[in-house]
């Protein structure tokens, strides 16, 4: 008790001039944005600077490398791995749209129905993300695998002629085919796309449903014309969210795919690490960076949700 | 139109709604005649928005069946009923600016040229400059505007309204009391609305059901709520009541003649609604603006044939129009007096002996039976 008495009398003494606090306080937003921007400079400024240059380098392993404004390397990376690139926007497209389809029904009935089963619902929905990205792909071989319950169950029903003949699959095999690639990526990606259609959905006032009604509109037209419109935020942060990581994905390629499925993820990754050519495996990837904030921009204008997000 | 049938009038008959053993409204009768403005006046929890969202179709009953008109409506969902909703906070659709927000029901019944209708609409409710805001751009008068006008637009059988100007500062809320009882008169469509404020349901209503505890405690004309309240919790909750326990002591033609702590009060039997068996309890009720003070000193004064209570003054503040007098009296510890300012007496100061008189006619019997203080509590909380 006899500090807090002590602590007490300064304040009493002449009062310090009231200009210094003022300065600090101001100076307070810098200070806590410091360590954030120190932790950018260091792990994405810096590699992305030092990436940008190793793109337009020339030499070999041997001679070393050195910065000759070589830019006709982003050429010849596209022109030679423009298929996979394409493939890429076409896996991750495709997952995409599954992971909408597959998680928004999921998102509403968790905002909206759920009561209280809804805290459990949430934690099955994080749940995959205790265990490690590689396992829980790499349980996907097991279930996918041929002669398994699920390709036997998809070739009693024939959903595999239909498949093969859409080119998803090949023969009786779904392991190494597009679609155990577009499955693994859905799989995974599937709670980014759930997590934030929930968040938008749950925000919606109940009322405004109500008020649909009362307005003469079916459930169904209620859906379209307020629902659906109000929960875009979520709908394009989730899609952004599984879309952009999909895209660059290469483990769902690589344990779930074969030579015909690689995405340009196992292009940079080969590059990088067992061909060694740095310069083209960093343009690359520059590539993909360049495409994917293109799209981005583009479906952000379209959807018109500029003001929503 | 919708409203040229026979008969327009809501009718719930046995209506009631039960969540597992709470009993939010008990079995009810009601009929709001056509064209009329009607108030549900109650405490929050008495059961007055869970009748309207069963009018509305937004709440199934769990008995009774619900009329609008010769259609009946009890189980049909709310987008069949011609019945239109002004939401508590407006229910206001943020991504649609104002005119698509008023134009939503016109265009769900399919009407394809909304236009003229949405800016004839839009004009009754002085927003026309505003059609192409969003809500949030409004001010809260404003969406409330927004709010009516977008029920009202699609001609309802009857529009519900259920706390409408419960957030509004007092001022707005005067000015759009004034406002919808335009509208009102100027639609002729029937209004029900759903209200904790006396006052409010007093100044717009034609006629007022006071609920409590899921149930109608009486159901009338403001006015005659006011003056002949059937209940302690209407003579509490409407206005300040000040309520004496008495004895019946005789009857004497259409008066019946009370003892109150050692005096004599008169009451009209016509305006008892007590059993009055002489012996028997009576609770006498009086409006504090129906009484005059006087000084002790000048109480010869008094004419005869009026109700007397003697009394010391406890407290008193001026509050311009009228002093309110609180008088510590043997018949009732704290009896309420308002006197108007007009000669203005400096002997009534705290402490100084008075006598308080009123015209029997004044007088209202309540059964003594009931709670003396039902509503007290419940109009003091709402109106803090």
């Amino acid at each position: 008790m006899a500090t807090v008495t002590e602590a007490e009398a300064p304040p009493l003494a002449p009062q310090p001039a009231p200009k210094p606090p003022k300065k600090r306080g101001r100076l307070v937003p810098y200070w806590l944005l410091l360590p954030g921007l120190l932790w950018l400079v260091v792990f994405f400024a810096l590699p992305m600077i030092y990436q940008g240059s190793t793109s337009v380098q020339t030499g070999s392993l041997e001679e070393g490398y050195k910065v000759t404004w070589h830019f006709a390397t982003y050429w010849d990376a596209l022109s030679e791995y423009w298929p996979q690139f394409l493939r890429s926007v076409f896996y991750a497209g495709a997952a995409t749209v599954l992971c909408l389809v597959l998680g928004y029904p999921l998102a509403y009935l968790i905002a909206f129905r759920a009561g209280r089963w809804r805290n459990l619902i949430m934690i099955l929905v994080i749940a995959p993300f205790f265990t490690s990205f590689l396992i829980r792909t790499l349980a996907w071989k097991t279930i996918l695998a041929d002669g398994g319950p699920v390709v036997g169950a998809l070739n009693t029903l024939h959903v595999l002629d239909v498949t093969s003949w859409l080119g998803w699959t090949a023969g009786d095999r779904v392991l190494a085919t597009p679609l155990a690639v577009v499955c693994g990526l859905t799989y995974n990606f599937l709670p980014f796309m759930i997590l934030p259609l929930y968040t938008s959905l749950e925000r919606i006032d109940g009322r405004l449903h109500e008020a649909a009604g009362d307005l003469y509109a079916k459930p169904i037209t209620t859906f379209r014309k307020v629902t659906f419109p109000l929960s875009m935020p979520g709908v394009v942060s989730g899609t952004l969210l599984t879309f952009i990581p999909a895209a660059g994905d290469y483990v769902n390629a690589e344990l779930l795919g074969s030579t015909d499925t690689r995405m340009i993820g196992n292009v940079i990754q080969t590059q990088f690490l067992r061909i060694l050519d740095y310069p083209t495996a960093a343009a690359l990837s520059f590539i993909l960076m360049a495409a994917i904030l293109a799209m981005v921009t583009f479906y952000i204008r379209r959807s018109g949700t500029e003001d929503l997000v | 139109m919708m409203t040229t049938e026979t008969s327009g009038d809501v009718r719930l008959t046995g209506i009631s709604k039960t969540y597992g053993s709470f009993t939010a409204v008990h079995p009810l009768d009601l009929t709001v005649p056509q064209g009329s403005f009607f108030a549900l006046l109650g405490a929050s929890g008495c059961g007055k928005t869970t009748t309207l969202r069963m009018i509305a179709g937004l709440e199934e009953p769990s008995s009774g069946t619900v009329y609008l008109g010769d259609q009946e409506v009890t189980h049909l969902p709310p987008y069949k009923r011609p019945v239109n909703t002004v939401f508590q906070s407006y229910a206001l659709f943020p991504h649609l600016d104002i005119f698509e927000n008023v134009a939503f029901g016109l265009r769900r019944r399919g009407i394809k040229s909304v236009k003229k209708q949405v800016e004839e609409m839009l004009d009754l409710v002085q927003l026309g400059e505003q059609a192409r805001k969003k809500p949030h751009q409004l001010s809260g008068g404003q969406q409330q505007r927004v709010a009516v006008a977008r029920a009202l637009i699609n001609h309802p059988k009857v529009l519900l309204l259920d706390e409408p100007l419960g957030a509004l500062d007092l001022k707005l809320r005067r000015q759009m009391q004034l406002e919808l009882k335009r509208i009102q008169t100027e639609v002729g469509i029937t209004f029900v609305h759903v209200t904790h404020d006396q006052e409010e349901a007093m100044t717009m209503a034609d006629t007022v059901a006071v609920m409590n505890a899921g149930r109608v405690e009486q159901l009338g004309s403001p006015a005659d709520l006011y003056e002949n309240p059937q209940t302690t919790f209407v003579a509490n909750f409407l206005g300040t009541s000040n309520l004496i326990e008495a004895e019946v002591d005789a009857k004497s033609g259409a008066e019946i003649v009370l003892k109150a702590g050692g005096g004599r009060l008169v009451l009209p039997e016509a305006r008892c609604s007590a059993p009055t068996a002489t012996g028997g309890k009576v609770l006498v009720g009086v409006r504090p603006e129906k009484i005059s003070l006087v000084h002790a000193d000048e109480a010869d004064a008094i004419p005869d044939g009026r109700n007397r209570v003697t009394g010391r003054i406890a407290q008193s503040s001026f509050i311009g129009v009228s002093t309110q007098y609180v008088i510590d009296s043997p018949v009732c510890p704290e009896f309420e007096v308002y006197v108007q300012n007009i000669d203005r007496d400096s002997r009534l100061a705290p402490g100084a002996e008075v006598v308080l008189h009123w015209n029997p006619e004044h007088t209202f019997g309540l059964d003594a039976a009931q709670d003396i203080d039902a509503g007290v509590e419940t109009a003091e909380e709402e109106a803090a």
